[in-house]
């Protein structure tokens, strides 16, 4: 058995139906302090289900769910106090600067010193040029930055990351991931949810497979590993992927210049 | 929980400077709400006013109130297209999942459009100084003028909070609007209503906007309110309430 506080996140039986239309048909996992959980899942599977329900916006229509020992359905104000959520969709204000945007949040948070707090997360995420122009005119990737960046003010122990990288290109991808594993290294708890086996695999510590209303498998990426069919080995001609070719020419880029 | 309580001032203040920015960065917004009232003022004073037979010589003491009112109703549209469109975005979510009182973000709204309000109409008010409106109301008056102007604002912020909420479409939430801003072309606002025939002098004499604007006119001008400021506080609170009421049950819908 695990002490409490080794827990962050414990959900049992949890059931959600939208109307009549069973969406989480007893779902259950349970989430490390300090770890990266990757709950992964097609479209539709009902990843956003799940995070709303964590993060105090959705409630369950049963089982029992924690979040840092507090019952999200009875003790919602606790778990706010330790939690911080990236929607799907970028929640930036677009009207406000970056910076203002930051600065906001850091007051809503009620620290002492706003106006710093922002200024090292700007620096932080790379967006210390852009810091004075309207997100709205934020590339994608950009925006995700931001969203992430406004999600770390206060430093919360428990972040939850919807589809972090989707839409983003492969370099977006990549910084995303940087952050989430240096947001790790820091000792916070990282819930992140996502559609690409890649993205499980480059930053969990365990992951979850979501289909069907169910988890149909957890584990490490090792134990997961055992259960997906055996490689073959076949010689055939590999095509670059995108990725590879989009990576290639961005890096001979850098290099000229 | 406390402290959430301890800090709801200060959030929504957060909150009342968020959407101030929203208005200021806004054009359209600034444009629409005031100058688009200050059009009206000059359009009925220097082209239909000399045809207009108010019974006062000075056309802009008579006019000022309802174009006043016509302000405000233009300002609450706007009420509900932000709130509105924090329902659409990500950022409302955010701010429930964080620990703030989740009420703070719909005061931030009502609060905003009050002090927007305030400000549109002291620049209408300035703006009719320079065409000749004058007043001979002392203090105690001017402050009886800004609370039933400020409670005539909360009642129409209640209810844009309900389209707001319960719009489908940017042009659903404004939409409302529309036929309050067309309220007091049917009232005392711009003539005296016994010149109006039988069933519109009827509609126009028993509906709201008559009763307000009869009062800040005579509040302006320093004569006796009579009965009349009670009916204009009555319909104000009222409708006030039922708004209030009705916003509140759409809110706890949406979240
Ligand atoms: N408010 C709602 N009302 C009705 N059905 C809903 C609602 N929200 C989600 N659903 C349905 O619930 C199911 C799960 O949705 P959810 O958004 O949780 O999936 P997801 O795994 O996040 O998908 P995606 O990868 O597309 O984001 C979907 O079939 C969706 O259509
Ligand atoms: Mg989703």
């Amino acid at each position: 058995m695990m002490s409490q506080n080794e827990i962050a996140i414990s959900a049992q039986g949890l059931k959600k139906s939208y109307k009549n239309i069973p969406v989480l048909e007893g779902v259950d996992f349970e989430v490390k302090t300090g770890s990266i959980f990757a709950l992964l899942g097609s479209n539709g599977a009902g990843k956003t289900t799940i995070v709303k329900i964590l993060a105090t916006l959705l409630k369950q229509d049963s089982g029992n769910v924690t979040v840092n020992g507090f019952d999200v359905a009875s003790k919602p104000g606790n778990v706010r106090q330790s939690i911080s959520l990236t929607g799907q969709f970028a929640a930036v204000d677009e009207i406000l600067t970056g910076r203002e945007n930051l600065i906001m949040i850091a007051k809503l948070r009620h620290l002492k010193n706003p106006h710093p707090v922002a200024d090292d997360l700007l620096k932080r995420f790379g967006l210390t040029d852009a810091a004075d122009r309207r997100a709205s005119t934020y590339s994608g990737g950009m925006r995700r930055r931001l969203d992430i960046a406004m999600s770390l003010v206060g430093k919360p122990p428990l972040i939850f990351l919807d589809e972090p990288t989707t839409g983003l290109d492969p370099e977006g991808r990549m910084e995303v991931w940087k952050i989430v594993k240096e947001l790790a290294g820091s000792g916070t708890t990282v819930f992140l949810t996502t559609q690409y086996l890649d993205e499980a695999e480059q930053l969990a510590d365990r992951i979850a497979i979501l289909h069907k209303g169910k988890i149909i498998v957890s584990g490490t990426l090792a134990e997961l590993k055992k259960l997906f069919p055996p490689a073959k080995v076949e010689y055939i001609e590999k095509q670059p992927t995108l990725e590879e070719i989009f990576l290639a020419i961005i890096g001979k880029k850098k290099e000229e210049n | 929980m406390e402290t959430i309580k301890n800090y709801f001032f200060r959030d929504m203040g957060v909150m009342l400077g968020r959407s101030m920015r929203h208005i200021l960065r806004s054009m359209d917004t600034i444009i629409t709400v005031t100058i688009m009232p200050i059009m009206f003022m000059l359009l009925f004073v220097y082209v239909f006013g000399g045809a207009i037979k108010t019974g006062t010589d000075n056309y802009v003491n008579y006019l000022l109130p309802g174009i006043l009112l016509i302000a405000i109703a233009t300002g609450i549209s706007y009420t509900a297209y932000r709130l509105f469109i924090d329902m659409q975005r990500g950022i409302l979510e955010r701010f429930h999942s964080m620990p703030i009182a989740r009420s703070t973000v719909l005061w931030g709204h009502v609060l905003t459009s009050l002090v927007s309000n305030a400000i549109s109409v002291v620049v209408i008010i300035l703006v009719a100084l320079m065409m000749g409106f004058r007043s001979s109301a002392g203090v105690l008056s001017w402050l009886a003028v800004a609370g039933i102007l400020a409670l005539f604002t909360l009642a129409l912020t209640w209810i844009a909070v309900i389209a707001g909420l319960s719009a489908k479409s940017v042009d659903g939430a404004s939409a409302f609007s529309y036929p309050i801003i067309f309220l007091p072309f049917i009232s005392s606002a711009f003539v005296p209503t016994q010149s109006m025939p039988g069933p519109v002098r009827a509609f126009a004499e028993h509906q709201p906007v008559t009763s307000i604007v009869e009062t800040i006119r005579a509040l302006l001008s320093n004569q006796p309110v009579g009965n009349e400021i009670w009916v204009a506080i009555a319909w104000c609170v009222g409708i006030m309430l039922v708004a209030y009421i009705f916003a509140m049950r759409a809110y706890q819908k949406r979240v």
